[in-house]
């Protein structure tokens, strides 16, 4: 049997941006059920790779490479089969809660817009539905009626997780779910989303820039830099060995390392992520990476076999603790 | 929602108040005396005192003002110098023309400019948005009343369809309205465009579509409703440049409206009749302004609370 989700060297370019792909033939694969939690900081293609999966790329996007969902070829399929999909198999939780909702219109009737599409409830029925998906996201006592300004940040993200479930998709994709919301509201976010996902035996894909949440909620994990994967794998073989020294420095910078240490500030890895149009030509982390050599310098690693299922893009990684 | 009310009527009657002195004060610094045109130059001094009497000419402006107010919300507009018949009546004449005269305009414009300009935005870059945009180019830069005149040989000296001038009933407003519509459509068009443009970049636009909703539903079920709101300001403030059209485009068809009557009253010195328009033209666009802040708060429920 096939995986529910499979990205095969898939690559983005935005001729408008630059020649450069702003993803680099990614390549995943998820099974139903299972999470995978994808890792990196700002800007080295996270979205644009959940943004690919439900084929809402920027105008002028050009895709190459494959993508299968269910056994469906989707690069090849038309725009039709794309909004059918949509929302109903794979949904999708927006980063910005403050601004991923109509602000002019009653949440109740944002809710109800898909299960009326795809699943083509009546009136009574969808009002009945909103009131349960309010429910089950913990919002029982918000009422349909209210505009997305009534609610707190936290609770605009309910909504947008329980629009994004509303028709009982088969994968989620959750971008960075959770970083425009206090610590406290982080956490109960990011439960209901495992809650929800086990619940429904539900593939979730979570974005995220947060290590910490990666080990708590994705059973794998991939680690993307400038575009591409350098490093996958089961979440305990990731986070025991760290093979790619980008990993280690992000686990090194991320904010549980920090406040372990008693203080509190902005985690930062040394350097900055190259921008696309000036990535070096050997290994897009040379530049930062403290084990870098020559041979490094020369061409990109390559995705290689640590152990099973593991796999690092380095000609350096680090050894087995 | 009753406290925005409240606040939105109070402004209203403030700004009523205020347009109303200043056009009182205006018109009184406004030089040519009413009785001597009344009158002809050679008339005694005598008989021009006994007409200022008769015109309340003779008060102090501090009186005068709160006369003429009074009576005009007693429905009193007083007589006109000239024509010595009721403003009121005189009124009531030409608003059965310039107001269906203006809304026609109105509706001309929101009819042709909002779709448009959806459609040049939902297509932007393409050859249709081009051509909807140089030609709404064009319509912006075309002042109304030479369109009026191009309007008239085409539609009524060459081919002869509608009347060139004057008014015999309802046929005689298109293409007046249509030439006070056009350079408004333009602009509003692009007003639009740009404004559908702005809001497909929007987060929730996205959220629609990660719904399942195709290009098409997301722009107007989400985009459109969201853009108009910027686009019905730009509307209230083209309204009053309606009304300045209207005047000027009831005189390039020869309408007997509001626009012709202010154009003979101000030559003749009939201040009364200048007075009572003007007020009653900064009246309506002072009222068209709340009637868009109220239609603000009816599509943006952010306002309502504010
Ligand atoms: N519309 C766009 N046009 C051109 N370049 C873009 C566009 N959107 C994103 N990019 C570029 O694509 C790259 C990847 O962006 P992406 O949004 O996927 O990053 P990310 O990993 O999601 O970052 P973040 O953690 O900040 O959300 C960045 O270098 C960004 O500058
Ligand atoms: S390939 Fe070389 S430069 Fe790149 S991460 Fe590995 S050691 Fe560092
Ligand atoms: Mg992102």
């Amino acid at each position: 049997m096939s995986a529910l989700l499979e990205l095969d060297d898939l690559s983005v370019r935005l001729p408008a941006a630059g020649p450069v792909p702003l993803l680099d033939r990614v390549s995943l694969s998820l099974e139903r059920g299972e999470s995978l939690g994808v890792v990196g900081e700002s800007g080295c293609g996270k979205s644009m790779a959940a943004l690919a999966i439900m084929g809402l790329l920027p105008p002028g996007a050009v895709v190459s490479g494959g993508l299968r969902f269910d056994g469906q070829d989707l690069l090849a399929a038309p725009e039709a089969a794309w909004c059918a999909l949509r929302g109903r198999r794979i949904g999708m939780v927006f980063q910005e809660p403050m601004t991923a909702l109509n602000p002019i219109q009653r949440i109740g009737a944002q809710l109800a817009e898909g299960p009326r599409r795809h699943l083509r409830l009546g009136r009574g029925a969808a009002e009945s539905e909103v009131l349960r998906l309010l429910d089950r996201v913990g919002l029982a006592r918000i009422s349909p009626d209210r505009y997305p300004h009534q609610l707190s940040g936290g609770q605009r993200q309910r909504v947008m997780i329980a629009m994004a479930l509303a028709c009982g998709p088969d994968l989620l994709l959750a971008d960075e779910p959770t970083t425009a919301l206090d610590m406290t509201i982080q956490g109960q976010i990011l439960a209901l989303l495992a809650e929800l996902a086990a619940e429904r035996r539900m593939a979730l894909l979570l974005i995220t820039h947060d290590l910490g949440v990666v080990a708590r909620h994705a059973a794998r994990t991939l680690v993307m830099y400038a575009g591409r994967v350098v490093e996958t794998g089961p979440t305990p073989a990731v986070f025991a060995r760290m093979a790619h020294p980008y990993t280690h420095g992000l686990f090194a910078a991320s904010p549980h390392a920090i406040m372990a240490g008693g203080r509190r500030r902005l985690p930062t890895i040394q350097g900055q992520v190259p921008e696309p149009r000036a990535r070096p030509p050997g290994c897009c982390f040379a530049p930062r990476c403290a084990a870098a050599a020559e041979d490094c310098r020369q061409s990109p690693p390559m995705l290689a076999p640590l152990d099973a299922g593991h796999l690092a893009a380095c000609y350096h990684p680090r050894a087995a603790a | 929602m009753a406290r925005f009310l409240a606040g939105r009527c109070a402004i209203l009657l403030a700004t009523l108040l205020a347009a109303s002195v200043l056009v009182f004060l205006v018109l009184q610094v406004l030089p040519g005396d009413p009785a001597s045109i009344m009158l002809g130059t050679s008339a005694r001094p005598d008989t021009l005192a006994a007409m200022h009497h008769q015109l309340g000419l003779d008060r102090p402006l501090w009186q005068r003002y709160p006369l003429w107010i009074a009576a005009l919300l007693r429905g009193d507009f007083g007589v006109s110098y000239t024509y010595s018949v009721p403003v009121a009546d005189l009124l009531r004449a030409r608003i059965a023309i310039s107001l269906p005269l203006a809304l026609l305009a109105m509706a001309l414009s929101v009819a042709l400019a909002i779709p448009l300009g959806v459609f040049a935005a939902a297509r932007r870059g393409h050859l249709s948005d081009t051509l909807v945009m140089g030609v709404a180019q064009l319509g912006v830069s075309v002042p109304n009343f030479w369109l009026g005149l191009l309007l008239v040989l085409l539609f009524s000296v060459k081919l002869g369809w509608l009347p060139a001038g004057g008014f015999a009933g309802p046929r005689s407003l298109l293409l007046p309205a249509v030439a006070l519509a056009l350079p408004q459509a333009a602009i509003l068009a692009r007003v639009t465009r740009s404004s559908v443009l702005e809001t497909l970049g929007e987060d929730f636009v996205r959220t629609a579509r990660a719904k399942g909703l195709s290009r098409a539903a997301a722009l107007w079920r989400h985009a459109v409703p969201n853009a108009l709101i910027p686009v019905i300001t730009i509307m209230g403030l083209q309204f009053s440049f309606l009304l300045a059209g209207t005047i000027i485009i009831e005189n390039v068809f020869n309408l007997p409206g509001l626009g012709r009557l202010i154009f003979q009253a101000i030559a003749q010195r009939d201040l009364i009749v200048v007075q009572d328009l003007v007020v009653l033209l900064a009246g309506s666009v002072i009222v068209v302004n709340f009637l868009v802040d109220l239609a603000y708060a009816a599509l943006d429920p952010r306002l309502a609370r504010a």
